[in-house]
């Protein structure tokens, strides 16, 4: 039987890295991998998704209950759909987390969230305890829903364009409704896909102070990341967070700023492939991930570092 | 209305977590065990919606091991009204999965008919991040999950959530579960007069028979490992050396 993975969709557009990253781990479960774009306005997303390697088909389901990706219309759709498929994949994005449980439920199978791992088409790994062990579980149901940590699979490649085919939406029950959302623009990289992250600590001790943060991730073409104290102390905006709870990345360069390295924290950043600390305390936990520490008071040591990368 | 906060009793957050040798969990014997700190932040909103006058009655319902009480007091000594613990679980080892404790909570939610599900998004020992979005959709309720605020309207919930671009604010209607986030409130401290006075709040014990719920596991176990260790690195001695090093040595910039 078929996989259907459930693409990651931002606004009407196609997010190609974390559904490209999904679709690898989707083409390890065994099958035909089809990608259901649901959206609205989202024929253009769905070309996009023809041309990932190894999507055989698109669905595309397009109508104006997908627009912002609200649960409970996508989980009806892919229950209607559900009857063709062993797998239903989709990225351990907010979007992902929020719907596949619902999708599980509704069918009646436990789901299988976060996985870093396939061993076969019905055993999984997925980190529990915030990273500090990692489960292989065997799943009983005769469906299974997955949701697929991003950081651990490679981006599927490109092909020659699939074909699309438009599916039918169900009637909207109108349990919700959206409101409004707010984005911060930004030209840097994305968080989970930047191969190279400057991260800031309560340490930066404000909003402005970011500044320093920033200029050392403009030199490098870097995104930027937060701990829970900086987004919690309104330094940082919400989606910066790296962490159990908020994103997991693994950049070739992680650069840890004024950050203590609680486990949650490293939860999300240390199978990063260089890590940097710099800390004033020497004693920090951050210095035993990192393969580079750096003592030091960070008002001083940022600037230069900026500067020094010329 | 009535407000239902599932609680569960997890291994505290300051736990150095260690596998068993023979890879079959965790070791849970003689650890600090406490309240999920995102159940901590669905207590404290319940309360404040009793404050503020949206909510009339609060329930803290609990599932696994009888010692799970204790977890069930410290939501009543934060000031939830009751508590049912429902007993499904003989050794700590055992986790009920999301898709059973939702069964199991589906059935409270009918026989106590709350408007207002609120729990945390995540359980930190599983990590799952499912029970919520389980719960509603078993009920055929509408579901608002990463909660960073919270507003009550009639016959409606506006929250706003926390999501990968940023924050969306979104309109279910109610009754809906919500599960909370990090930045929602900063929940308090129990006083010890209020922990006094929780021993005498009503605590129901009941089992998943009385409820009919099979909370047999779906997922078998096979084994648990611990990640490999990252080896700690250098110390550099200057920013100068630093640049050198990734440079030269790492490659990375
Ligand atoms: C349920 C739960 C979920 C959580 N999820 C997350 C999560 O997803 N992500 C996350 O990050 N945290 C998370 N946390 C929080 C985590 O436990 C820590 O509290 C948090 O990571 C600490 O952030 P920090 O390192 O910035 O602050 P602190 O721990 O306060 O560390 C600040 C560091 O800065 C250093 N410092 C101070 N001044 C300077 C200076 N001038 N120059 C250089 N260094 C300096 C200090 O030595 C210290 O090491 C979670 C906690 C809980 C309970
Ligand atoms: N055994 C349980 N007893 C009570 N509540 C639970 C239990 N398991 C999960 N929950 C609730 O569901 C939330 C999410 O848990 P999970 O889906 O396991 O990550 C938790 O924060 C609790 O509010």
């Amino acid at each position: 039987m078929a996989v259907l993975l459930i693409a990651e969709m931002s606004g009407s557009d196609l997010a190609a890295d974390a559904t490209a990253k999904a679709l690898t781990a989707a083409k390890a479960m065994g099958g035909d991998v089809h990608i259901l774009v649901a959206g609205e306005g989202c024929a253009g997303a769905a070309e996009a998704a023809a041309k990932l390697d190894g999507a055989a088909r698109v669905l595309c389901a397009d109508a104006r209950a997908f627009a912002h990706s609200l649960a409970e219309p996508i989980a009806d759709l892919v229950v209607s759909l559900a009857g063709a498929y062993e797998h239903i994949v989709a990225p351990a994005t907010v979007q992902g987390k929020n719907v596949c449980p619902r999708i599980a439920a509704l069918l009646d199978v436990m789901v299988i969230t976060d996985i870093s791992e396939v061993k076969g088409p019905d055993t999984f790994v997925r980190p529990i305890y915030a990273g500090n062990a990692f489960q292989e579980v065997t799943s009983a149901d005769a469906k299974k829903v997955v949701t697929v940590r991003t950081s651990t699979f490679e981006v599927a490649g490109a092909q020659a364009a699939a074909p699309v085919e438009a599916v039918a939406a169900p009637a909207d029950t109108g349990l919700s409704s959206w409101v409004e959302d707010t984005v911060a623009a930004s030209d840097r990289p994305e968080l989970t896909s930047a191969k190279v992250i400057v991260s800031g600590g309560r340490a930066i001790g404000s909003k402005e102070n970011f500044a320093i943060i920033e200029k050392v991730a403009d030199k490098l073409g870097a995104a930027i990341g937060a701990s829970r104290a900086a987004v919690d102390s309104g330094y940082a905006p919400n989606d910066w967070q790296v962490g159990q709870t908020g994103k997991v990345v693994a950049p070739d360069l992680y650069i840890a700023i004024g950050i203590s390295g609680a486990i949650q924290h490293l939860a999300g950043m240390k199978d990063s492939k260089v890590i940097v600390a710099i800390n004033k305390d020497e004693e920090a936990p951050i210095f035993q991930v990192a393969d580079y520490g750096l003592v030091a008071d960070l008002f001083d040591a940022v600037p230069e570092l900026e500067e020094k990368l010329g | 209305m009535k407000v239902l906060v599932p609680v569960k009793r997890v291994i505290d957050y300051n736990v150095k977590v260690r596998v068993k040798a023979d890879g079959s969990g965790v070791d849970l014997a003689n650890v600090k065990m406490s309240m999920n700190p995102f159940d901590e932040i669905a207590v404290e909103e319940a309360i404040r919606l009793r404050e503020a006058g949206h909510a009339t009655e609060i329930v803290a319902v609990s599932i696994g091991v009888r010692q799970a009480q204790e977890t069930l007091r410290t939501a009543l000594a934060m000031g939830a009204d009751r508590a049912i613990l429902i007993e499904a679980a003989a050794t700590v080892e055992t986790d009920i999965e999301p898709l059973a404790v939702a069964k199991l909570l589906a059935k409270v939610v009918a026989d106590e008919a709350p408007g207002l599900v609120l729990m945390g998004k995540q359980a930190i020992d599983n990590d799952m991040n499912a029970t919520g979005q389980m719960l509603s959709a078993l009920l055929g309720w509408a579901q608002a999950t990463y909660a960073s605020k919270l507003e009550i309207e009639d016959g409606a919930a506006v929250v706003t959530r926390e999501v990968d671009g940023g924050l969306q604010t979104i309109r279910v209607k109610t009754p809906a579960v919500v599960t909370v986030d990090l930045r929602l409130n900063e929940p308090r401290y129990a006083s010890l007069p209020n922990i006094m006075k929780a021993k005498k709040k009503p605590l129901d014990v009941k089992t998943p028979a009385d409820y009919g719920v099979d909370v047999s596991p779906r997922l078998s176990i096979r084994t648990v490992t611990e990640p490999p260790v990252r080896q700690a690195g250098v110390k550099v001695g200057s920013v100068d050396e630093l640049v050198e090093k990734l440079r030269n040595e790492a490659g990375v910039i």
